[in-house]
This record gives C-alpha cells, sequence and structure tokens, in this order.
C-alpha cells in the first residue's frame, strides 16, 4: 500500500467514511455540490478506492476536492454506510498537510479562510463574531447588517447581549485565561500545525504567482486574490 | 398499527427534563443575540428550569472544523473541555445552542464510542493543555429539543396562536431542520433524519400549518467554505434560491429554521436574489420572514417582538405579526434600550420594508 493511501488510514474520518463502494451513485443524486459544480463524489469515492498513488496524489491537487458543502446528506442516503462528504475532509487535511492545496484555485481559498475565522477562533474566541464580519466583505448581509455594524452597542444591549464586557450573556468577552486554553489545545492537538502549514504553503505559491504577501492580516493582494478570484470554470455544463 | 408503534420508537429521543448546562452559538451570538436570552429566559421564568449559563465556554470551532482548517483531534479536545467545564459546575445534562455544534458533538460521541483510543489521546489532550478532566454527558439535546419538549407547557401559556387573527385558518409555514441536526446521527435527532419532528411538533402544538414542498429537505447552501469565501458564494444562493422556487407556491406566512446559518442565510439570500433579480417570495414584494423557534415561542408568549429582535432580520415581520393579531408599537421599533430613539435602517432597493 502507498504512502498516501496509509496517511489517509491514520484519519478516523477516512476509516468511517469509507466501508465498501458499490458504484451505485445514490451519494451524487442527493449531493448539492454535484448539481452546482463539477462534482462527482462516487467518483471521488471511486477514485480512492483503486489505492492508486498517482491518482489519488492528481485527486489531492484537483480543484474536486474542495467542491463539498459538507451538508452530509450522503451519510444518509449511501446505502453501505459510507460518507464521502468525511472521506473529503480527510483528503483535504491531507492535501493542505503536504501542500498539494495551493496547485487548485479553490483549495488555495483555505488561505482565507485561516485569516477570517481561523484568526477569529484564537483571538476572540468566536468563529464569526458580529464586530469581525465586514460588511465590505459581505455585501450579501445587505441594509441591516450595515446598520446593525453601526449602531452595534445599542443594538446588542437592546437584545440583551452582553458585548465585550466580563460575565454571561451572548458576545460577553471571552477572557484572556480561556483564550490561552484554547491556544494550548491548538498546540498539543495539531491545530496550530495546521494552520502553519497554511500559512507556509500559501506564502510559497504567492511567491509563485508574484502576488504581495504579508505575514499578517488580510490586507495584501494573495488574501483578495484567494477570496475573491473565481474563474467561472467550476460548474456543471 | 403495532408495526407502525415500533417504526416510530426508533425515531424517539430521551430530553432530560431539569438541569442543563448550556453552550452556546457563535452564529446565534452574532445575529440573533436575543434568541439565546430568551431560551434562558423560557425556561428559567415561564418553566421554572435550572439552567446554568458559563461564560467560561468559547466557540467550539465547527464553522472552522467543517471549512477543513481545524483538524478533529483539535476540535474534539475543545469540545472535551467544555465537558470538562460543565463537570466542574455539577452538570451532567448538556443543550447545545447550534446545529453546525449539535452535528460535531454526536459525532464525536460516536467516535469515542466506536474508537475509545480516540476518547483516551482527548483525555491527554485536553489535561496536557488545561489539566483539566471531563465526563460525558449524561444527556445531550439541541436547544430545539428543550423547547419541543415543552412545547404544551408553552401552549398552555400562549397569547397568541399560529392562526390567521381574522380569516380563523391555520398560518402556512414551512419548516427547515437543518442538515447537521439529524442527517449525520438519526437517533440524535427528534424523529430522526427521515420525518424530523422537532419543528414541526411546535407548529402542531401552536395551532399552525406545516407545509410540505418538494425541496424541504434539501441545505440551505451554507456549505461553510461555499460561503466564507466571496468567490464560492454563487453556490450558497443558488441552493436556498431552490429552495425558495419550490416553497413559493405554498405561500408560506414564514420560514421557521432549527440551525443559526440556515436562518441567516434564508433571510440574507432574500435580499441578494431581490437584488440580482429583483425578485422577491412572499407577497406584495416583502420577502418571507424567517424565525428561530425561540423568536417564534416568544411571539406566542406575548412578548415585544423588538425584545426578540425581529426588526434587525433584513426580512420584516408586521405582516405576520398583523396575521396573529399581535399588538406591536412602530414606534418601540428602533428604540435603543435607554429609550433613546434610534434612526431607521436604509430600506433595500426592492423589498418592501
Amino acid at each position: 500500500m502507498g504512502y498516501l493511501y496509509n496517511q489517509l488510514l491514520k484519519d478516523i474520518r477516512f476509516v468511517e467514511g469509507l466501508n465498501a463502494c458499490m458504484n451505485c451513485g445514490v451519494c451524487t443524486a442527493i449531493c448539492p455540490a454535484a448539481e452546482f459544480y463539477k462534482y462527482d463524489p462516487r467518483e471521488i469515492i471511486d477514485t480512492v478506492q483503486t489505492k492508486d498513488e498517482k491518482k489519488i496524489e492528481v485527486l489531492m491537487k484537483s480543484e474536486a476536492i474542495w467542491y463539498c458543502g459538507q451538508c452530509m446528506s450522503c451519510k444518509t442516503r449511501c446505502p453501505r454506510g459510507n460518507t464521502p462528504a468525511m472521506v473529503v475532509m480527510a483528503l483535504r487535511t491531507l492535501s493542505q498537510k503536504l501542500g498539494y492545496f495551493t496547485e487548485s484555485e479553490k483549495g488555495r481559498q483555505q488561505f482565507a479562510i485561516k485569516r477570517t475565522v481561523g484568526e477569529n477562533i484564537l483571538k476572540y474566541g468566536y468563529c464569526v463574531p458580529t464586530y469581525a464580519v465586514e460588511p465590505a466583505m459581505h455585501p450579501e448581509q445587505g441594509p441591516i447588517w450595515n446598520y446593525i455594524r453601526e449602531n452595534i452597542e445599542d443594538v446588542m444591549e437592546r437584545l440583551g447581549a452582553n458585548l465585550l464586557k466580563p460575565g454571561p450573556g451572548s458576545m460577553r468577552e471571552i477572557h484572556q485565561s480561556n483564550l490561552d486554553e484554547l491556544s494550548r489545545i491548538f498546540e498539543v492537538s495539531g491545530g496550530s500545525e495546521l494552520y502553519n502549514h497554511i500559512e507556509h504553503y500559501s506564502e510559497k505559491k504567492a511567491s509563485e504567482m508574484g502576488l504581495e504577501f504579508k505575514k499578517e492580516g488580510i490586507d495584501n493582494d494573495y488574501f483578495r486574490h484567494v477570496y475573491t478570484y473565481n474563474s467561472d470554470n467550476h460548474g456543471k455544463e | 398499527m403495532e408495526e407502525k408503534r415500533n417504526i416510530w420508537k426508533d425515531y424517539q429521543k430521551e430530553i432530560a427534563d431539569d438541569h442543563y448546562y448550556y453552550v452556546r452559538s457563535c452564529i446565534r451570538q452574532s445575529f440573533f443575540p436575543a434568541s439565546e436570552e430568551y431560551f434562558l429566559h423560557i425556561l428559567k421564568n415561564e418553566l421554572g428550569k435550572d439552567i446554568f449559563d458559563d461564560p467560561n465556554h468559547t466557540t467550539c470551532t465547527g464553522i472552522g472544523y467543517h471549512a477543513d482548517i481545524v483538524p478533529f483531534e483539535t476540535i474534539m479536545t475543545v469540545v472535551a473541555r467544555h465537558f470538562a467545564l460543565m463537570k466542574e459546575s455539577g452538570y451532567k445534562n448538556i443543550i447545545i445552542s447550534c446545529v453546525t455544534s449539535f452535528g460535531i458533538y454526536t459525532e464525536i460521541i460516536e467516535t469515542w464510542k466506536h474508537f475509545p483510543e480516540k476518547l483516551e489521546q482527548t483525555r491527554e489532550n485536553l489535561y496536557k493543555a488545561t489539566k483539566r478532566e471531563f465526563d460525558i454527558p449524561e444527556n445531550m439535546a439541541h436547544s430545539s429539543d428543550i423547547i419541543y419538549k415543552f412545547r404544551n407547557e408553552i401552549a398552555e401559556k400562549a397569547k397568541y396562536r399560529l392562526v390567521n387573527h381574522l380569516t380563523r385558518e391555520p398560518l402556512n409555514i414551512v419548516e427547515h431542520i437543518g442538515c447537521h441536526y439529524s442527517k449525520m446521527f438519526p437517533k440524535y435527532g427528534v424523529g430522526g433524519a427521515e420525518f424530523p419532528q422537532v419543528l414541526a411538533g411546535m407548529i402542531d402544538a401552536w395551532g399552525g400549518n406545516v407545509i410540505d414542498y418538494p425541496e424541504r429537505r434539501h441545505c440551505c447552501g451554507f456549505g461553510f467554505r461555499q460561503y466564507l469565501v466571496q468567490a464560492n458564494r454563487g453556490y450558497s444562493v443558488a441552493n436556498s434560491k431552490k429552495k425558495f422556487e419550490s416553497m413559493q407556491p405554498y405561500k408560506p406566512d414564514f420560514v421557521l429554521c432549527n440551525c443559526p446559518g440556515c436562518t441567516m442565510f434564508m433571510d440574507k439570500w432574500q435580499y441578494t436574489i431581490s437584488e440580482i433579480e429583483g425578485k422577491t417570495y412572499g407577497q406584495n414584494k416583502e420577502g418571507i420572514p424567517v424565525l428561530t423557534y425561540e423568536e417564534l415561542a416568544g411571539l406566542v408568549l406575548g412578548y415585544n417582538p423588538w425584545d426578540l429582535g425581529l426588526q434587525y432580520h433584513q426580512i420584516q415581520s408586521e405582516p405576520l405579526l398583523l396575521k396573529m393579531g399581535i399588538d406591536f408599537s412602530t414606534e418601540d421599533k428602533y428604540k435603543a434600550k435607554s429609550g433613546f430613539q434610534m434612526p431607521a435602517p436604509e430600506c433595500p432597493a426592492n423589498i418592501n420594508f
């Protein structure tokens, strides 16, 4: 058995997610991503089942593994108890560890997620706090979101929140001692290592692409590129 | 008949009666903070239950996990820390305020059952990072499970019912469960994945009519990375649009959501679709209001809709309030807690606001 397949077997989600696929295609039939993108979860499972190292490497460098929306409908429907969405998670994790993710347009977007949600987690203790969801980056949130952001203290107080204050309640300040514990959990469990992999390979790719990269924040050309660029070459024909 | 009863046994879920440890949702705190506050209010003050709101818990990191920047080992340890905080506080029943988190908690507990070495690894990681130790909860519920459990008690206290007060006809209601509530592990959801009853049970108890429409179980389209990255949002809005197109012929009076993300997306994508296509899905160029189950319970119990936060959804709820015969103050809508009159928000170009 090859190196990549062995690495995948170390991920419990891969072990749980792949029993024996009979290629019935029910996962593809129920899959919202297969309806929108050039995507076929049956093919992903089929490729992995070959245990062919070259094919698995190509898959991990491809756009395909980034199309799944993680709705997990495939888990409910597979007659063999497979979960293609969990196999996809294992493929994505390994793709990031090995730096393959920067070979695809959709894979490179991991950098944008790390610099937004990833930083929010360790800095604030929330994935998407009100004050970090910038209206300019979220025009779909509409004028009501601009309003909430402009009047955040009054709105939050009226709605019973405890915005950035100590003690319990919605949007409370997460005490530094709790943030420190969260950081230590990331250190001992591989979270920080994965963040470092994403940063390292993204910086390398930015250099190859000739795009400005900064060690922190979102004010740099590589972030703007991966966050907004869409080649329009992903949809179903 | 006996055979049918046996089938339903598979879809029942035990929900603890009292003494809960509460973990909050990132999206609900940020977008629907009043829903979490009123959940606590209803439990404590309407139902007389004991629930502990611990300031020391953090995000579960679930959005990061399903967007693949947080490893499974990390999220297992973060969740284990919440279990440790619960143990230290003297509680055994946990209530989870978010469907994404709930799905993750179920995934983790099932993983530990089937792979005990992962449980041991998590214990070691947590101790190494925090010196804390944990027990697995005796009972685990999503916060909607709790409202479902006490739906009849709420109905007994109801000031309003889900009925058009002029025609006396039940309101037509779309319920949206949210994929991670029970599609992964059906046994953890009321009604399982095939017959989710958690929201339909509330609607039935409070007098409304549940709409069954073709795309009822389709994903709202969050898709984690498919929304978080601007370049991918076409996926997200396309899935919500598919649902709106499918439900529109049934003329829903509102959508009731289970999951924080779904509530936000089904509200905000209506705005986006109106901007892109000029299309709205309610009557009179209005959108279809999208409510959390606490907002709905609050309306039924006669709470002020502006304390519940309905004015801070993009789709406004006045048409629904009028149908239910709810007495509300227009002047109070944009008042701060201090009584200060705030300005009115900008009106979207293509939605009556």
